[in-house]
């Protein structure tokens, strides 16, 4: 019975591990083929032409930009009552719970609450829509985090400060964020590596386009719609467009991840 | 004897002087630092700008849940009372006509994450499992880091995987001998019927089973650390094996948490968009078959939202939208609550 149960057990860690190696292999071995300067160079042709990413990628590096400088001061902010405020009263563990919440909440309803919030009533799509939809995924992130890390420093180095005379915002900005910051930095890189992915609360607020924009104001064009647009379509130039833009965004995601986990160890 | 009380427990004692001590120096709440009259400080007005300020922000994050129901009731208000709770058992979905009702999406949605829970959980378990009693050290990190990153890839990325690699596979390879075995047998022989399609139901649970594997396991491995080492010694002292120790101690004592960690990963399952979208097949039809194409509330929205016609039509799809935030909002916060609890127990024993 033990033999068998661990055995089942090391089978499900394969199991798991196999399909990651599959999804990687695939990736590499359609990717990589579509990889070249043309991707970097050439915007999104009409299907049948040649063409590249190029404004996909900008576009999609511009509304994670915007996401993140919109979320993080929101997030910290948050995170910092939690911590260091809110260690009394109802706000804090309300405002924590809804936060674990909006973590995991599906992030296609996120993008149909800005649509009605914001798109529906400035009557057109926009890559700020997007940015917006993008910045409610990151603030949840780094509110978590923001909260654990401080919630890490330990009260002695703030009643040091504070017995010292420093009054306490100068307390929190000096001691306690410069000791967790190591672990902010991770949760902001975390959020970002999360938003690069994300397509479903793009589809219906920066939606799409076709040319070179970088008018936040339009419809901009992004590396997950166009993949998605690509992939379900009939025509082949594209399907080898949309692996390119998935390695793309996988290389990136991944990245992101690993270096956020190198920069938290140290 | 009302009011008796031993002489050493009256409060009309005067404390030691240790314990007077102790009084003074009790470190105080941070909330007290600004009210405290003995303290130096010099910004008040910085001070309490800086509380006020956090204070919104926490606010705003806290409002944000309220937000989101509130709009999308409002927007939704037009098919909300049209149909009323007929829109929850009506198939039908016709933009033509402007019939619309939500049992078919509901019903996906529903299908296709029971279908990930099954196959995730037991594997999720067995991950756990081997991370936390069986791995050697020095492969803990790594492959605890694999299993991580399968949460990192994008869920576009299992869509367009899933699509073009395992969908044509399945097709092959699996679903032709699941249609021979499965749907031979009495009871589940509906389950397995039709044509060998590659997408449909079936093959969405699956990529769900894949995409929500790592959420599972990282609760179950965080709740499975919580077992004081006392307990599982003493069970490995009396001679049992590893699965019994797993099996009657640590499962049993990690109960809650790792129920938790379940409702978690359904939550993730409920509201997947594109990996969905992709492979489900997006057809508006009820089918007992789960290799048959059905649709799920997200892959409905990720569809049609951008090309609705008419309001009706969207104010039925924002009020699908609403119906997936609240199922997932409830699981979700039962999640939240399962794992608190064993927080809060775990708190009182140590």
């Amino acid at each position: 019975m033990n033999a068998l149960m661990l055995g089942i057990s090391g089978f499900t860690m394969a199991f798991g591990l196999f399909w990651l190696a599959w999804i990687l292999l695939t990736l590499v071995y359609e990717g990589f083929s579509a990889l070249g300067p043309a991707l970097f160079t050439q915007m999104t042709p009409p299907p049948g032409s040649s063409g590249g990413l190029l404004n996909a990628i900008v576009g999609s590096l511009l509304m994670a930009t915007m996401a993140t400088l919109i979320g993080t001061p929101i997030g910290i902010l948050a995170g910092t009552y939690l911590a260091e405020f809110g260690r009394r009263g109802w706000l804090s563990p309300a405002t924590r719970f809804i936060n674990d919440i909006l973590l995991s909440a599906p992030s296609i309803v996120i993008g149909l609450f800005i649509y009605s919030a914001y798109v529906a009533q400035v009557r057109h799509f926009s890559g700020w829509a997007g940015a917006f939809a993008l910045s409610l995924i990151v603030i949840p992130v780094v509110v978590r985090t923001t909260d654990d890390m401080l919630k890490l420093v330990p009260d002695s180095l703030r009643e040091a400060a504070v017995a010292l005379g420093a009054p306490a915002w100068k307390m929190i900005v000096f001691i306690s964020y410069r000791a967790a910051r190591a672990g902010i930095v991770t949760g902001i890189l975390l959020a970002v590596a999360r938003i690069s992915g994300e397509t479903a609360p793009l589809l219906f607020t920066a939606l799409n386009n076709q040319f070179w924009s970088l008018n936040l104001n339009q419809p901009t064009a992004n590396l997950p719609v166009v993949i998605f647009q690509f992939a379900m379509s009939p025509y082949p130039d594209w399907h080898r467009l949309a692996w390119g833009g998935a390695i793309l965004i996988t290389l990136g995601v991944l990245g992101l991840n690993i270096l956020a986990r190198a920069m938290f160890r140290r | 004897m009302r009011g008796f009380r031993p002489l050493f427990f009256s409060k009309a004692m005067p404390p030691t002087d240790a314990v007077a001590i102790e009084r003074r120096f009790e470190p105080r709440a941070q909330a007290d630092y600004n009210e405290a009259p003995n303290l130096p400080t010099r910004q008040p007005w910085m001070d309490a700008f800086f509380k006020n300020l956090t204070r919104f922000f926490a606010f705003f994050v806290f409002s944000i849940l309220a937000a989101i129901l509130i709009s999308l009731l409002f927007h939704s208000q037009l098919t909300l009372s049209k149909f009323r709770f007929d829109f929850l058992s009506n198939a039908e979905w016709n933009p033509v006509t402007e019939e619309f009702g939500a049992l078919v999406p509901i019903y996906g949605t529903l299908v296709s994450s029971a279908i990930a829970m099954i196959i995730g959980i037991p594997v999720s378990f067995g991950i756990a499992l081997f991370l936390t009693e069986l791995s050697p050290t020095w492969l803990k990190r790594p492959l605890g880091t694999a299993i991580e990153m399968l949460a990192a890839i994008p869920s576009i990325i299992y869509g367009m995987w899933g699509l073009f690699v395992f969908a044509p596979l399945f097709a092959e390879y699996v679903q032709p001998a699941l249609i021979k075995t499965l749907g031979a047998v009495p009871i589940v022989s509906p389950l397995f019927k039709g044509p060998a399609m590659g997408i449909g139901m079936l093959t969405a649970g699956i990529i769900l089973a894949i995409m929500v594997i790592p959420f599972i396991t990282a609760v179950m491995r965080d709740v499975f650390d919580l077992v004081p080492p006392l307990l599982k010694e003493s069970a490995y002292a009396l001679g049992s094996t590893t699965w019994e120790v797993v099996w009657r101690v640590v499962l049993p004592y990690t109960k809650i948490g790792v129920v938790g960690g379940v409702m978690l990963g359904l939550g993730r399952a409920l509201g997947e968009t594109m990996a969905v979208t992709f492979v489900i097949g997006n057809s508006h039809r009820l089918s007992a078959s789960l290799l048959a194409p059905g649709n799920s509330i997200a892959s409905s929205l990720a569809n049609e939202f951008t090309e609705a016609v008419g309001d009706l039509h969207s104010s039925a799809l924002i009020e699908l939208g609403l119906i997936l935030f609240l199922i997932t909002t409830i699981v979700l916060a039962l999640s939240k609550l399962l794992l608190l609890q064993l927080a809060k127990r775990e708190g009182k024993k140590t």
